[in-house]
């Protein structure tokens, strides 16, 4: 069987959860097995997990498992894993998924892939493919352990539903004591995080100071889009270090990534090349960020840039 | 405090990606090597300043043939005060993981430091197994790091966001951008790099249970669509209607 860590968050989960769960139920119909959910503490639509494949959702219900330490976390999948048989596991390539894949190689004895995005293929030998240096390149992995864990790249596929709510099963585990006491954890309130928005509105150093900042907030506003910046302009403090993407920064594949005054330097490229559609900005027609551009504007952003905004507030009024 | 420091070798950040024998290995003909950015600049600038505040000393680990020495040398040359090489061309995470675990078994670290990934495969794995192997707590994307006797507070980046956490030494710990300052070698700790002790050590035997087997380069954008400045209506309709993303 596959099993899937669906993380939550308060309660209550995240995209990345359904596409695990999507994931999960595509590798099971591939090696014609079944496929469940594993959910640890407090967790409100458990059920739901059915629609994206599940054909049941196990739940461990101790609320200390709310908070996130990868040891006891990685204990208790692993003894599910073990309980319920399972050949795959599969976690989210999160911040969290990602401490926990390879405590679960260890614990399983299990091959793990980190941040694969396609699904295992062919019959006879387990193979599956992730991006490797920085996006540069494909590379394909042979699992060749009994057991294979994985984590799934974030937008590398959508979520698709394919039923309905899944009868959810609450499972005993020895929860082990936390020894990382999570002190307090601070969000970022009322927009979506870089690594899971779908639309990221990016700006360098052609904005010339920080505060010009209001023409890309308001294109990101109309787009419902998440902001993001280039490394020397979270380096000058111009924008907060948390926005920043490339290489050292935070790699992201959004649907759509727009760069606005963004040169396109290999290792500002390195974090966003994966994105689905690029549209670059920029004044200098020669400026390397055309090469991995979809579409491209050679123009003054002072000027382009509200155009732009006005027009994406005409089409979504006309929609 | 007894400090442990994972670095590793990766091609610069500029270098041309290839692959040879039949797209099976990557082609390493004229690529330049640095220490993986996150292990030089972060795990180890502060795996120093702690040691600076609090004596001790600081060893570096790297699992890798001997052309990795020159990568080894430089972290000496920033001030570690001896390096270990155990040798053997490890072609997994789980396998760097298992040699530097069992190295590290006997040897009582306070803290582990690791940089969050390389900067080549991305995996950001090795630091949870070997984590995992010695039954310690495990850290990972930390961008603030301080040790109180014997507790570390750490602030670890999350998905929009930031977390901290406290935990009792000993401990291992995946250093993000944050927690330091990248340090550049000056000529005496280059001069004085030169006889510090690097100590290679021979592997123990590990059999790989994942193993990349083939490679190819992601499909090329076909050429860029140039839109007039004066026209955005006309990059929203685009967007909406050729490639849906709005
Ligand atoms: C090891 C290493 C790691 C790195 N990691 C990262 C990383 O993670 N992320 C990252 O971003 N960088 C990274 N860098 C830095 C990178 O090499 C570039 O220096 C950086 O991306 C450049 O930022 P920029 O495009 O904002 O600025 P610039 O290169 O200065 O580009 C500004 C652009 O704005 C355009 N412009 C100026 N005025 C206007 C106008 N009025 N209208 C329209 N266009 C205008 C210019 O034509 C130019 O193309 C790294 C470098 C190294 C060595
Ligand atoms: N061959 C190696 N020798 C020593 N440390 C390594 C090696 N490979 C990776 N590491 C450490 O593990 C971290 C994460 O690597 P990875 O899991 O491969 O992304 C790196 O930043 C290094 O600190």
């Amino acid at each position: 069987m596959v099993l899937i860590f669906a993380e939550s968050q308060k309660g209550q989960f995240k995209k990345t959860a359904f596409e695990a769960v999507s994931f999960g139920y595509k590798t099971a119909r591939q090696l014609g097995v079944e496929c469940a959910a594993l959910v640890l503490g407090t967790a409100e639509n458990a059920a739901d997990l059915g629609k994206y494949g599940a054909s049941k959702v196990l739940h461990v219900a101790d609320a200390a498992l709310d908070h996130f330490d990868s040891q006891v976390q990685a204990a208790v999948i692993g003894e599910a894993a073990r309980q319920s048989g399972a050949t795959v596991v599969v976690v989210s390539a999160t911040a969290n998924g990602k401490a926990l894949l390879g405590r679960l190689a260890v614990r399983l004895d299990a091959g793990s892939v980190a941040g694969v995005n396609t699904v295992p293929e062919g019959s006879g030998s387990f193979r599956v493919k992730r991006p490797v240096f920085s996006g540069k390149a494909i590379a394909e992995y042979e699992v060749r352990s009994d057991i294979k864990v994985l984590s799934l790249m974030g937008n590398a596929m959508p979520p698709e539903a394919v039923g309905n709510a899944a009868p959810v099963e609450a499972i005993s585990v020895p929860v082990p004591a936390p020894r990382v006491r999570v002190k307090s954890v601070k969000r970022v309130e009322g927009i979506v995080p870089l690594p899971e928005a779908e639309v990221v509105v990016s700006a360098g150093r052609g904005m010339k100071g920080p505060e010009n900042w209001g023409i890309v907030e308001e294109l990101a506003d109309v787009l419902g889009a998440t902001t993001a910046c280039s490394r020397p302009v979270a380096d000058a403090h111009w924008r907060p270090h948390h926005e920043h993407v490339g290489q050292t920064g935070i790699a992201i594949r959004p649907n759509l990534y727009i760069a606005i005054g963004i040169s396109g330097a290999i290792q500002h490229l390195a974090g966003v090349n994966s994105s689905k559609v690029i549209v670059v900005i920029n004044k200098d027609p020669e400026a390397p960020f055309f090469k991995a551009a979809d579409y491209g504007v050679v123009g003054d952003l002072f000027e382009v840039v509200p155009r732009l905004t006005a027009a994406v507030q005409a089409f979504k009024a006309g929609q | 405090m007894k400090l442990l420091v994972c670095v590793s070798k990766t091609p610069d950040t500029t270098a041309r990606i290839a692959f040879t024998a039949g797209n099976s290995e990557f082609d390493s003909a004229g690529v330049q090597y640095i220490m993986n950015p996150y292990d030089e600049w972060y795990a180890l600038v502060r795996a120093l300043e702690l040691k600076e505040a609090n004596g001790g000393s600081v060893t570096i680990v790297n699992v890798g043939p001997a052309d990795n020495d020159t990568v080894i040398r430089k972290g000496l040359a920033i001030g570690a005060d001896d390096a270990v090489r155990i040798d053997t061309d490890p072609k997994s995470s789980m396998a760097v993981a298992k040699q530097i675990a069992e190295f590290a078994r006997s040897e009582n670290y306070d803290i582990i430091f690791l940089g969050k990934e390389t900067i080549d495969y991305n995996g950001a794995e090795v630091g949870a197994m070997i984590a995992e192997y010695l039954d310690l707590p495990f850290i990972s994307y930390a961008s603030k790091l301080d040790v109180n006797g014997s507790t570390a507070t750490v602030s670890r980046d999350i998905e929009g966001g930031a977390e901290e956490v406290e935990a009792d030494l000993p401990l291992v710990v995946s250093a993000a951008k944050g927690m330091a300052e990248q340090r550049i070698p000056n000529m005496r700790g280059i001069m004085m790099a030169k006889s510090k002790p690097l100590n290679v050590v021979a592997p123990v035997a590990f059999e790989d249970k994942s193993v990349a087997v083939s490679y190819s380069l992601p499909p090329q954008k076909t050429s860029v669509k140039l839109v007039d400045p004066e026209n955005m209506e006309e990059l929203v309709r685009l967007l909406h209607e050729e490639a849906k993303a709005i």
